[in-house]
């Protein structure tokens, strides 16, 4: 049994995004440079209303892509159930260009790592950013986040969630702890 | 997810989930044969050794490609310069490799059934590629991940295999294959090329081309092999080309586009005539161009199993 705590309701969550975007355009001085690559399965969703809020605030569409990190994961062998590979697309050259990854929750940090990897592999990016909705700690590599939507101390046996419309019929963030106490 | 199986020695009871599995799987690895780096980490460490006792370029090229993009240590083993000429058994050799702590190996054997024995004896997850006139997966997979590609479907559409039936490990994967995904599978060739008994799988024999272009979608063209002349199945490759080539007048009459198919390496002018293998309706290249991708999800999904 567990615990649900809502962090940040459905309007906190638009509002966050809406300030993620302007962070993400105010540090790279407008969104002439950037493309935006969502790590599936929810980076995707949440760079896809990144990219609408930009082409909002400046009037002009940007690039976007999506990484499946599966084939770079570095625990294929451990994992109970194989992923299903849903495939990376990526339709624009990344060389030269300021990515801006983004991922729902950043935790040990080896997905951020894998895509790293992999971004790489298809070209030489002038720079990596990394945009993220919630960060709850447990690094387990020097990975940090450019871009917080919010900063959640977590124990081990909790876990943030970040849930949206378009997987989970509702947007929130919410931790979740089992009961008991963490 | 993963595969029902450790192994893929052949298509005969594969589920069509496996298959679909497989297939949306290779649509991943075409991305990673676009990109400039034509590499992901994902079989890095693991060892793969290519078992070829029968002499192979294409289909060992493939492999080779398919692990190394994969990041796999590749062994290479033809039956040409090795302990074979000194008379060691299959079996032996296969203990000898895995004592070597290999992780996965591809073998193409003369004798059907090979890769069933391997798989009982290694523990190694054994892949076949060819045994014998018995199965070729892979090779079938690629076909209808072709097929799938161009046409959308796998489902309803009218494939027929045309050429050497009954000494084709190609033709009854891809009989297997079709069949599971629900398309309709038909074969043609001279009846000494036609094994008996075909009906039984479901599909449907024809002894003239004309009959098969008339109703099929897609035919998928054997090579015609000279040694079966050589065994009075056929009296020359002339009057095999008289009666079974695929030309460019034989597919005008039927009035619409019908895909063309072949495993590769072609005899022009024999099966195929040299126009119809050039022209746009003919997958082949593409074919080739799959068959690395299709191998890649294969060794994907077999080697990345939890053990």
């Amino acid at each position: 049994m567990e615990m649900k705590t809502t962090i940040i309701d459905a309007n906190g969550f638009e509002r966050t995004l809406t300030r993620l975007a302007h962070e993400i355009l105010e540090r790279n001085k407008g969104a002439d440079s950037i493309a935006v690559v969502g790590i599936r399965t929810r980076g995707e969703y949440l760079a896809r209303r990144l990219v609408a809020k930009i082409k909002m605030i400046e009037h002009r569409p940007i690039e976007m892509g999506v990484l499946d990190i599966t084939l770079y994961r570095d625990d294929l062998r451990d994992m109970l159930q194989q992923p299903i590979l849903k495939g990376t697309e990526i339709a624009f050259d990344v060389t030269g260009k300021d990515i801006i990854l983004v991922d729902d929750v950043l935790y040990t940090g080896r997905t951020v790592r894998a895509a790293l990897d992999e971004l790489i592999d298809l070209g030489r990016p002038a720079t990596i950013q990394l945009a993220v909705m919630a960060d709850r700690g447990h690094r387990e590599l020097p990975i940090k986040a450019d871009f917080v939507g919010k900063n959640i101390p977590t124990t081990d046996r909790e876990e943030v969630r970040v849930l949206m419309k378009e997987t989970d019929g509702e947007d929130a963030i919410i931790l979740a702890s089992p009961k008991g106490g963490a | 997810m993963g595969l029902t199986g450790k192994h893929l020695l052949g298509l005969d009871g594969v589920s069509a989930d496996d298959i679909t599995q497989i297939l949306d799987t290779a649509d991943s690895f075409r991305e990673v044969l676009e990109r400039p780096i034509k590499k992901v980490p994902t079989l890095q460490g693991k060892t793969i050794v290519n078992l070829f006792f029968e002499s192979s370029t294409r289909t060992r090229i493939s492999f080779e490609l398919a692990e190394r993009r994969l990041s796999a240590d590749v062994v290479n083993f033809s039956a040409d310069a090795s302990s074979v000429r000194k008379g060691e058994t299959l079996k032996d050799t296969a203990r000898n490799l895995e004592v070597m702590k290999i992780d996965m190996v591809v073998i193409r054997h003369a004798a059907a059934g090979a890769p069933h024995f391997l798989s009982r004896v290694l523990d190694a997850a054994v892949i076949n590629a060819g045994d014998g006139a018995h199965e070729h997966p892979t090779q079938a997979l690629l076909d209808m991940y072709t097929l799938r590609e161009r046409l959308g479907k796998l489902k309803g559409v009218r494939v027929c295999i045309v050429g050497d039936i009954s000494h084709s490990r190609v033709a009854l994967s891809n009989i297997h294959g079709l069949r599971t995904m629900g398309a309709q599978v038909a074969v043609c060739g001279p009846a000494t090329l036609i094994p008996r008994g075909l009906e039984e799988l479901g599909v449907t024999v024809h002894t003239r081309i004309e009959e098969a272009i008339e109703a099929s979608d897609v035919l998928n063209v054997l090579r015609i092999q000279l040694e079966r002349q050589s065994g009075g199945l056929f009296p020359s490759l002339r009057e095999y080309r008289e009666f079974f080539a695929v030309t460019r007048d034989r597919l005008r009459r039927a009035g619409r586009e019908i895909l063309i198919m072949h495993p590769g390496p072609i005899n022009r002018n024999v099966e195929l005539s040299a126009d119809v293998a050039d022209a746009p309706d003919s997958v082949i290249l593409q074919q080739v161009l799959n068959g690395v991708a299709v191998r890649m999800a294969i060794l994907y999904l077999l080697g990345t199993r939890s053990s």
